[in-house]
């Protein structure tokens, strides 16, 4: 178990593979979804896959009614919203000035899924007030009570 | 009074609550209510001109307030509006 407040995001293996099957899935416009959890520990247990309101390549925006449904359901298992992922269609997995600009919460981890090369690369990072900062991925083969794909 | 549920990028401003209850009739009046009952919002849901700002998306229980009347939008005493960040980027 991570201390509260550890720089690392921890995922099991279920989600990554939700959160790159739904950017697949997506595919060639950007997928996202949010990550629901324990924020003060870095811990994901559930992906709600969203739908992308954009529709584009370029730009991604977490449909609102979705998000409404993440965070209820979230509530609903005793998690929290604690971040959001996306994917880079063509680019590598860092955020883009756009990403930062309009990073939503400092509190979030802010996971980039790129599709570039032929395997998908997931990496995690902190957006605060502008500032990035890289965080380890941790693929843990449990945490406990972890659920996934439970957003749609 | 109405329930208004805070994303986490908002409830410092109201000493860590996860929710508040807030008088009002309609979501303008409980977003100029929420704002002076926790002043430092101010900026985060409502604009300088009083307008929603554009960066957070506003429920009345499952409805968008900008699919209905916006700020307009009326409240009744056991609703629930929940407040969330919007979620963008490139």
């Amino acid at each position: 178990m991570r201390c509260p407040g550890a720089e690392a995001l921890q995922i099991t293996p279920a989600i990554w593979s939700a959160m790159v099957a739904h950017c697949l899935a997506a595919y060639p416009d950007e997928g996202c979804g949010l990550l629901g959890g324990d924020g003060e520990r870095g811990v994901a247990r559930s992906c709600y896959p969203t739908t992308n309101a954009a529709a584009s390549a370029r730009i991604y925006t977490v449909a609102p009614v979705d998000h409404l449904r993440a965070d209820r359901k979230a509530e609903a298992r005793g998690e929290s919203i604690i971040g959001v992922f996306h994917s880079h269609t063509h680019t590598d997995a860092h955020p883009s000035p756009t990403d930062v600009d309009q990073a939503p919460d400092p509190s979030w981890h802010y996971v980039l899924v790129s599709l570039r090369d032929t395997h998908p690369v997931v990496r995690s990072y902190r957006i605060v007030a502008g500032t990035v900062a890289e965080e380890p991925v941790v693929v843990v083969d449990a945490v406990a009570s972890a659920t996934t794909g439970g957003g749609q | 009074m109405p329930e208004v549920r805070l994303p986490t990028v908002l409830r410092s401003a109201a000493g860590g609550s996860s929710s508040v209850t807030v008088e009002g009739a309609t979501i303008g009046d409980v977003l100029r209510q929420l704002v002076a009952s926790y002043p430092a919002m101010a900026g985060q849901v409502l604009t300088d001109d009083g307008e929603l700002h554009r960066f957070v998306n506003v429920y009345v229980n499952d409805d968008d307030v900008r699919y209905l009347d916006k700020l307009d939008t009326k409240v009744a005493l056991d609703d629930t509006v929940s407040i969330l960040p919007a979620v963008a980027g490139g």
